[in-house]
């Protein structure tokens, strides 16, 4: 299963992003292999449709859930219907780490 | 300028992108049919549930009269599919999904649902099934 992680910097100790469309990093992880991947989103200086472009950019990964702050209407809408799960910690400031470990623990 | 049409509610998009004729004609340049996503699940509701047009339009939060015009559309397009031999594509369509907001209380976080035939839901980042789900958008 893939994971993607909306991430405000490049290492795994970075907080996350509560941006969608506009956060600084994609952070694909594969449950897996436990591989992890930086992307930084080309979408985040755009004035208009950063969402969808980001969501075209998320699903070509071929992601079953996605991890953010806070997801925009048009957002919803798409991952409804690409049947991708959409989940929203409460707490602001988990860093990556912290939600990657919570996937590893669920596989033992 | 016409009124813009209101949201149609779906359950789930179709499983399937669309379907092809076996045969002669066979992408030999046949025009698809394009059946949106909102005849779709009109002809589900009623032909595959079985459900009268007024339980199914209060399900797509449509007036009867609206969904009874969809689901005319869907049979229609559906006939012209089936005689001419023509490619059926699912697309598009002024709709939303539904998809359902939980609350995990042990994380804490919100997510949504979507397999909607599985009964037990547990949370997806630490598997408790300490949950209740959340009527109301609050974000």
């Amino acid at each position: 299963m893939k994971i993607a992680i909306t991430s405000s910097g490049n290492s795994p100790d970075s907080v996350m992003d509560s941006r969608f469309g506009r956060c600084m990093y994609f952070v694909f992880y594969d449950t897996k292999t436990g591989a992890m991947e930086f992307v930084p989103n080309p979408n985040k200086d755009a004035i208009e449709g950063a969402g969808p472009a980001s969501v075209q950019l998320v699903a070509s990964k071929g992601v079953d859930k996605v991890i953010s702050g806070e997801f925009g209407n048009k957002v919803k809408a798409l991952f409804d219907s690409l049947k991708v799960q959409l989940i929203i910690p409460e707490n602001p400031s988990l860093t990556i780490n912290q939600i990657v470990d919570k996937f590893v623990k669920q596989q033992k | 300028m016409a009124r813009p049409k209101k949201l149609r509610k779906l359950k789930n998009p179709p499983i399937v992108k669309g379907f092809s004729p076996i045969g002669k004609a066979t992408g030999k340049g046949q025009e698809p049919i394009l059946i949106n996503y909102d005849e779709y699940e009109a002809l589900r509701l009623a032909d595959y549930n079985m459900s009268n047009h007024l339980q199914a339009s209060v399900k797509m939060q449509i007036s009867r009269a609206t969904f009874t015009r969809i689901y005319a559309h869907a049979r229609r397009k559906l006939a012209t599919a089936l005689v001419e031999g023509r490619p059926i594509l699912f697309q598009g369509g002024p709709v939303y999904f539904d998809s359902q907001w939980h609350y995990c209380r042990q994380c804490p976080c919100y997510f949504n649902h979507l397999e909607k035939d599985e009964k037990t839901i547990a949370c997806p980042l630490c598997l408790s099934t300490d949950i209740t789900s959340c009527k109301e958008k609050i974000f």
